[in-house]
């Protein structure tokens, strides 16, 4: 089976973000980057279905979101989790561009790579668009299925049958293979690299591709592809300034009960 | 007459979703000036009675696609249906509820419309020539980005729950309802649910809850959230989780709250015992009004909170709970 995996770099989660001078992008200077945390259960699981299966290929794309990021190391992680080879979108060309021109590249490279199954995460925690692995699948006239936390994969019958989280409760829905599913949280738990996967992910072959490589015209991506425009960033509205209640619990609970129904009317 | 704005009403089990009359609110509201028409969109078997009810909260006119055969939700046949009624009315955008199904269908609607897409917004503009300004939290929460298509067509939009207002139900809508049959789409691979397993026990939903109390860690065992399901019983809340809690296997994923759990926005959140972490802040921290109980006066949680009590949740809670009850009972 070829697993192909989608890891995106992100500012680590505890990350204190400032926004640029032009307003309309984050400042990245003296930021952590991390692999986006559900893109992890998407190299596990492709990990985990390569060992189940006890054949396979399990391939890393990443696609560069900014100049200043290095998402090499995101792939090197993933390698030295155990994957098998790993290939970087990058090109200047790819800048400025939006959910669905990160999609349209992602897109062009799998036309390009033979595969069974895309995994992806179910959203970036960096721009929250919880949309790039759906606009791949249907850009690629595939099947998709979303937020997925169980997963059974029937290589002889060439199916698979994925839980997905719903509004309380589970969807479970089967699909044809090939098709592009994204990683919720449940579905498995990532493994650390272990030392000699470090050693070994440095002879891993990692390949970089450009805009060429893909056959994209130029005003199909970056910014003069996208749909959107980020007009500014800006802080969440402050909330107003909360007070503690004192006093022992008794009188305390007593005075919550009537602010919760007299001052802010819920109760 | 300027494009009209289409609003996709979701419904489950010939129910229908609160954002839905949410989004067609919005709508109304940003359509008004400029006299767009708010077209309501319902898909699913038995669900023309659903019409009146959408009506009454100020959808002009709707279109039903009614197939008994098409139980469940799929996201290949709604994607299908949506195009084609995009393609007929020409909106200058489209509405959805930024639910599990929403946040599903949106993406691929937009990649099919090859339009703008901006998921899980919390406030919206809407300039003369339809142009949307929308707001949506990124980062966790920690931002927000305004975002603008670069065509003001078919803008595809998904609005958080609880956020928006819905108008209140006016009687005797008159608001002509229609079919709507797809002519396209078959012959694709497709994913299929096969079923629905429902929670069950009569859990409320976290992410449409109005009032949700949520324990961490301060718990100290998966014993103790019957002091937190006593108090959400008694207030008719939802239950909810740190992921230290759900981590250590004392509820499901489905509890958790924050980055890697749900997104909530209800009206009251009460965390208890848990110290609020940036990750946990990520998922609540758009609550309007938010109560903190925790032992440490210089938990994080305190930052946050509209109202806090620095005391033992072992002590609290079941007082509070007791208050509440007394309040509820007329006492
Ligand atoms: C990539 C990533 C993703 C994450 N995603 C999430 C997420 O989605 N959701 C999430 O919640 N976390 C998430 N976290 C974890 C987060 O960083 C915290 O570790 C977690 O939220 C802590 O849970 P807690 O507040 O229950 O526990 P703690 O931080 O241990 O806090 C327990 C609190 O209980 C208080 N307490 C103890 N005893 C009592 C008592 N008797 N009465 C009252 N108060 C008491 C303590 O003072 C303390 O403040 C994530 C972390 C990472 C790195
Ligand atoms: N630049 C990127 N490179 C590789 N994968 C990406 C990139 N951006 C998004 N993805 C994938 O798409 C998923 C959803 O991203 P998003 O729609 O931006 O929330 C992520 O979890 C990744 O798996």
């Amino acid at each position: 089976m070829k697993i192909v995996v989608c890891v995106k770099q992100v500012p680590a989660t505890e990350s204190k973000l400032t926004i640029s001078s032009e307003g309309a992008d984050i400042d990245r200077s003296g930021l952590s980057f991390i692999v986006n945390p559900y893109d992890e259960f998407a190299v596990e699981e492709a990990l985990q279905i390569k060992e189940r299966l006890g054949t396979g290929e399990v391939t890393i794309l990443s696609l560069r979101p900014h100049s200043a990021q290095k998402p090499e190391e995101a792939l090197r992680t993933c390698l030295a989790m155990g994957a098998d080879k790993a290939i970087l979108l990058n090109d200047p060309a790819f800048e400025g561009g939006d959910g669905f021109t990160t999609a349209t590249v992602l897109a062009a490279a799998f036309r390009r790579l033979s595969f069974d199954l895309l995994l992806l995460g179910k959203q970036a925690v960096d721009d929250d668009g919880g949309a790039v692995g759906i606009q791949v699948a249907e850009l690629l006239g595939i099947p998709h299925v979303a937020v997925v936390n169980k997963l059974e994969i029937h290589a002889e019958a060439r199916t698979a049958v994925a839980h997905r989280q719903i509004e309380g409760g589970i969807e479970v829905v089967e699909t044809p293979l090939p098709a592009l599913l994204t990683c919720q949280k449940g579905l498995n738990e990532p493994r650390y690299p272990s030392l000699p996967g470090i050693m070994k992910a440095k002879q891993k072959p990692l390949e970089i591709w450009n805009r060429e490589t893909i056959g994209l015209a130029p005003e199909t991506i970056g910014a003069a592809g996208a749909k959107l425009r980020v007009v500014r960033l800006e802080p969440p509205p402050p909330r107003p300034a909360g007070r503690i209640i004192p006093g022992e619990a008794a009188t305390a609970v007593k005075e919550l009960v009537r602010l919760l129904r007299e001052e802010a009317k819920l109760i | 007459m300027a494009n009209p704005i289409l609003v996709f009403c979701e419904q489950r089990d010939g129910r229908l979703k609160r954002v839905g009359l949410e989004a067609v609110g919005e709508a109304c509201r940003l359509g008004g000036a400029a006299g767009r028409p708010v077209i309501a969109v319902v898909i699913g078997s038995s669900v023309a009675p659903l019409a009146s009810e959408i009506a009454s909260h100020g959808a002009s006119r709707v279109l039903v696609a009614e197939d008994a055969g098409r139980r469940y939700y799929s996201s290949e046949t709604y994607t299908a249906l949506l195009t084609e009624a995009a393609m007929r009315l020409q909106p200058v955008a489209i509405f959805l509820g930024a639910t599990a199904m929403g946040k599903d269908l949106a993406p691929k609607l937009a990649a099919r419309l090859k339009t703008f897409l901006a998921q899980d917004c919390v406030a919206l503009e809407m300039e003369a020539d339809g142009s949307i300004l929308a707001t949506r939290p990124i980062y966790g929460g920690k931002l927000r980005a305004v975002v603008k298509a670069t065509t003001p067509v078919c803008q595809v939009v998904t609005l958080r729950p609880n956020v928006f207002s819905a108008h209140e139900p006016k009687p005797s809508p008159d608001a002509p309802v229609e079919r709507l049959t797809i002519t396209a789409g078959a012959g694709r691979p497709m994913a299929v649910v096969r079923e629905v397993q429902e929670a069950g026990g009569g859990k409320k939903e976290l992410t449409e809850a109005a009032i949700i109390v949520s324990g961490g860690r301060g718990l100290k065992g998966p014993e103790n959230f019957k002091l937190i399901e006593e108090l959400a019983a008694a207030l008719g809340a939802a239950v909810g989780a740190s992921r230290a809690a759900v981590d250590a296997g004392w509820k499901p994923h489905s509890y958790q709250v924050g980055l890697t759990g749900k997104t909530v926005s209800p009206q009251l959140y009460i965390a208890c015992g848990i110290s609020g972490a940036i990750q946990h802040q990520a998922g609540m921290s758009s609550a309007r009004t938010i109560v903190a109980i925790n032992t440490n006066p210089n938990a994080p949680i305190f930052k946050l909170a509209t109202y806090g009590i620095v005391g033992d949740l072992f002590e609290v809670v079941p007082l509070l709970t007791e208050e509440v009850k007394k309040l509820k009972a007329g006492l």
